[in-house]
């Protein structure tokens, strides 16, 4: 599963990434493998989706979000 | 002035580290560049308890030493440069205390260049309401570095963190963080060898990042492209490794020191807040009612101090006039500068309040919850959730919102924003909007609350933002581009707004716009005056030798005669010529020669059209008689057709000239220096100056 499938208040741990550029920038904002991250809200047209993870809130895009695999 | 200390500021976006800045050094700072490049630098001085002068950089926030933007690869190079003039003796990193995870990585990174340090906790007292409790002495211990809790909104911790800067090591303690040599043994080594650099770290960032640094040479650089192919090195591989590396060592290291309570993440306040503001229908609402109340104030509370500012000039035109002896020059003076520095002087209100708007937007956080609901939106034009800011600073002016697009990792992206930025209404086009609605729309109310005056000018703010959208629309098939798009952001917690900052901004901007401005209305003020009263040839002495015939003297009493002469003078002067010159073109759009001087001179910048009227009326006008431009041109009549100049077809025509013409030198100069290529900014220039065109041609026949 990865976390553009989770639902909104659930929280899942991050595994793995699918797109190594992306996973280099992801994992500096504190996405990192082994790590909880939840989704907090969705904007309002739908994309982007603000997260919980590290302790602070990251928005990122759907696309993004695919990117990142869950355990 | 001579320092004895040179130090600078490190650390995440969102930490407070401007506030920290601002507090360490007062107002003693300035804004310059970094040499080579147009970031700004922000420098200051800060007096230290034992009596010596520190050297205040403040560097632009990055969440790593990996440069993801423009702004952020200041940092690594003002770091890691040996030569580099700003090169620090002493680095402080500012954490914020309630988000340590992540904010510690780019101290460890920083750490392992081997520069002494000093960490700044910041947000100590937020932290400690939520209940974090960091065992500080053990953190610092742990690290081998001086460790000082501060809270620099309230100034608490200050006076410490100057202790510490005097006492600071000249030499680098720290604790070494991760094994850097490991990700990559044999091309840290060779690399290192071949060099002769000691620090594995930089030896590592060389690896990684010299093919943006400037300060290796070409050989170096292709040498180290050799070795990197020799012992198959993959950037991104062991940027991800060291990341991973770095946050086990961040992980063990908060384990031992950090105790974060497990509470709800929904409970907090931010939280609360956002799901109203973000709110799936509520949040575009209140995101358009903000930008309605915005531009609903900027009319309701200037109104009084901009009449105030107005009379006090009248009142000045008028001393001069009795104090000066009556004569060319005391005109120039009376109506050219004074006149047309009034014209501009009265909009500092209006421009006091918008950056007063825009501060605190961006100030609470509120911002970055835009972009947030906006990204969809705008991706579907062309643009990116980032261009918002951008966007809604071109209300205030473009110049630093063209700047701010260096955010934008795209490179599409950036360029569509930079195309249309000059499109949203800027604070130079209020004065001009304000003038022509109080001209011809009515100063009363609809639907009770609503100013007729205030919605005309946010319907012009909000045609900007159309008009921005569309023509991003259409840049999107134009521009050519292949990067992909991140929007991987923080969104930080709502804060209140710092009001110091937000009137330091007030006080800033409003300064920075009179000065700028200011000098470019008296030089065109003066020049515009010379060519306004004098002619080419001798037509001037023929008009005076045509009106002392005696047709003109018996039937035309002296006040009349005069205005007649005056009239026919500024008709033949230079201006007159060249307005005459081009009146055949804009005549389809409803302007008159007068106009069409202000046209010209607006090329220099958008608000001198104001002191330009200001000008052209008070050469045509009675010196006893004085009166405001806004009163002078409402009653200037066409001598052809004996109605108003100012209809409103002609009003909103002029309007639609200034929504799209790109009138501001300043701007084509800012989107040369951030594309580096003649190509952005001509094309910019022609397609504004067609639409501009169009849309007054458009506007005149459907209101005529």
């Amino acid at each position: 599963m990865t976390l553009s499938e989770l639902k909104k208040g659930a929280v899942g741990i991050i595994k793995e990434f699918t797109d190594l550029e992306m996973s280099v920038k992801l994992m500096e904002m504190g996405c990192l493998p082994g790590e909880k991250i939840s989704i907090a809200r969705v904007a309002p047209l739908g994309d982007p989706i603000a997260v919980n993870v590290s302790g602070y809130q990251l928005s990122l895009r759907k696309f993004e979000a695919s990117t990142i695999i869950l355990k | 002035m001579k320092t004895d200390l040179r130090v600078a500021l490190v650390g995440n976006p969102n930490t407070g580290k401007s506030t920290l800045f601002n507090i360490l050094t007062g107002l003693n700072q300035k804004i310059g560049n970094f040499p080579g490049v147009t970031v700004d630098k922000k420098t200051g001085y800060s007096t230290l308890a034992d009596g010596r002068i520190a050297e205040i950089v403040d560097l632009p926030g990055t969440y790593s030493l990996y440069p993801k933007s423009k702004d952020e690869s200041i940092v690594f190079s003002v770091l890691a440069d040996k030569s580099n003039p700003l090169k620090p003796d002493l680095v402080i990193v500012i954490l914020d205390a309630t988000n340590l995870k992540r904010n510690m990585l780019l101290y460890s990174q920083v750490a392992d260049l081997k520069i002494p340090v000093i960490i700044a906790l910041n947000m100590m007292d937020l932290a400690r309401k939520d209940g974090i409790v960091i065992d500080i002495d053990l953190f610092a211990k742990k690290l081998g570095v001086p460790v000082i809790p501060v809270a620099a909104r309230k100034g608490d911790g200050i006076a410490q963190l100057k202790q510490a800067m005097a006492f600071a090591n000249k030499i680098p303690l720290q604790e070494e963080s991760i094994d850097v040599a490991a990700i990559a043994p044999e091309l840290v080594a060779q690399i290192s060898g071949e060099m002769g650099i000691d620090n594995p770290y930089y030896a590592l960032q060389l690896a990684h990042q010299h093919e943006d640094i400037k300060f290796i040479s070409a050989a170096e650089s292709e040498r180290i492209e050799e070795l990197e192919k020799e012992f198959s090195f993959h950037s991104q591989k062991a940027q991800a490794a060291e990341t991973i590396a770095r946050y086990n060592f961040i992980n063990d290291l908060l384990y031992d020191t950090v105790k974060v309570p497990e509470t709800a993440k929904d409970e907090t306040l931010s939280n609360k807040i956002d799901k109203v503001l973000t709110h799936r229908v509520f949040g575009l609402i209140i995101f358009l009612g903000i930008l309605l109340f915005m531009f609903q104030s900027i009319f309701a509370w200037s109104a009084y101090p901009m009449e105030l500012i107005s009379d006090g000039f009248v009142w000045v035109q008028n001393t001069l006039h009795q104090l000066l002896p009556a004569g060319p020059l005391t005109g120039l003076i009376a109506d050219g500068v004074v006149g047309g520095l009034s014209g501009v002087m009265v909009f500092i209100p209006q421009i006091a309040i918008l950056f007063a708007f825009i501060s605190i937007l961006e100030d609470t956080g509120y911002m970055s919850r835009v972009t947030f609901m906006m990204d969809k939106l705008m991706r579907k034009v062309g643009l990116n959730g980032k261009s918002v800011v951008p966007l809604i600073g071109g209300f205030a002016c473009a110049v630093p919102s063209i700047m701010s697009t260096r955010t934008i990792e795209n490179w599409k992206d950036r360029m569509i924003t930079i195309m249309v930025t000059p499109l949203v209404t800027c604070s130079a086009r209020l004065p001009i909007y304000t003038l022509l609605i109080s001209l011809v729309v009515p100063n009363r109310n609809v639907w009770w609350i609503f100013n007729m005056q205030g919605l005309a000018l946010t319907g012009m703010y909000v045609f900007s933002l159309i008009s921005a959208v569309v023509v991003a629309f259409a840049f999107k098939f134009i521009v050519k581009g292949s990067e992909r798009g991140y929007f991987i952001m923080e969104l930080p917690v709502y804060r209140m707004p710092r009001w110091n900052n937000v009137a330091y901004s007030m006080y800033d901007r409003s300064k920075t716009f009179v000065f700028q401005a200011g000098k470019v209305i008296i030089a065109i003020s003066v020049i515009l005056w010379v060519l306004a009263s004098y002619g080419p040839g001798g037509r001037f002495a023929r008009i005076d030798q045509k009106y002392k015939q005696p047709e003109y003297t018996q039937h035309l009493k002296p006040e009349e005669l005069d205005r007649a002469i005056k009239s026919e003078k500024l008709e033949n002067s230079y201006a007159g010529v060249l307005g005459h010159a081009i009146e055949p073109v804009i005549k389809p759009l409803g302007f008159d020669w007068k106009i069409g001087i202000a046209l010209i001179t607006s090329f220099a910048a958008r608000e001198v059209f104001v002191g330009t009227m200001a000008t052209i009326y008070s050469v045509e006008g009675s010196a006893e008689k004085m009166e405001s431009v806004q009163q002078k041109m409402k009653t200037a009549t066409n001598p052809e057709t004996g109605k108003p100049v100012f209809s409103l077809a002609v009003a909103f025509s002029l309007m639609m000239f200034y929504a799209f013409a790109m009138q501001c030198a300043s701007t084509v100069a800012v989107v040369y220096r951030e594309t580096k290529n003649w190509k952005w900014p001509a094309a910019q220039f022609a397609y504004m100056t067609v639409l501009a065109y169009a849309a007054s041609f458009v506007a005149y026949h459907l209101l005529k």
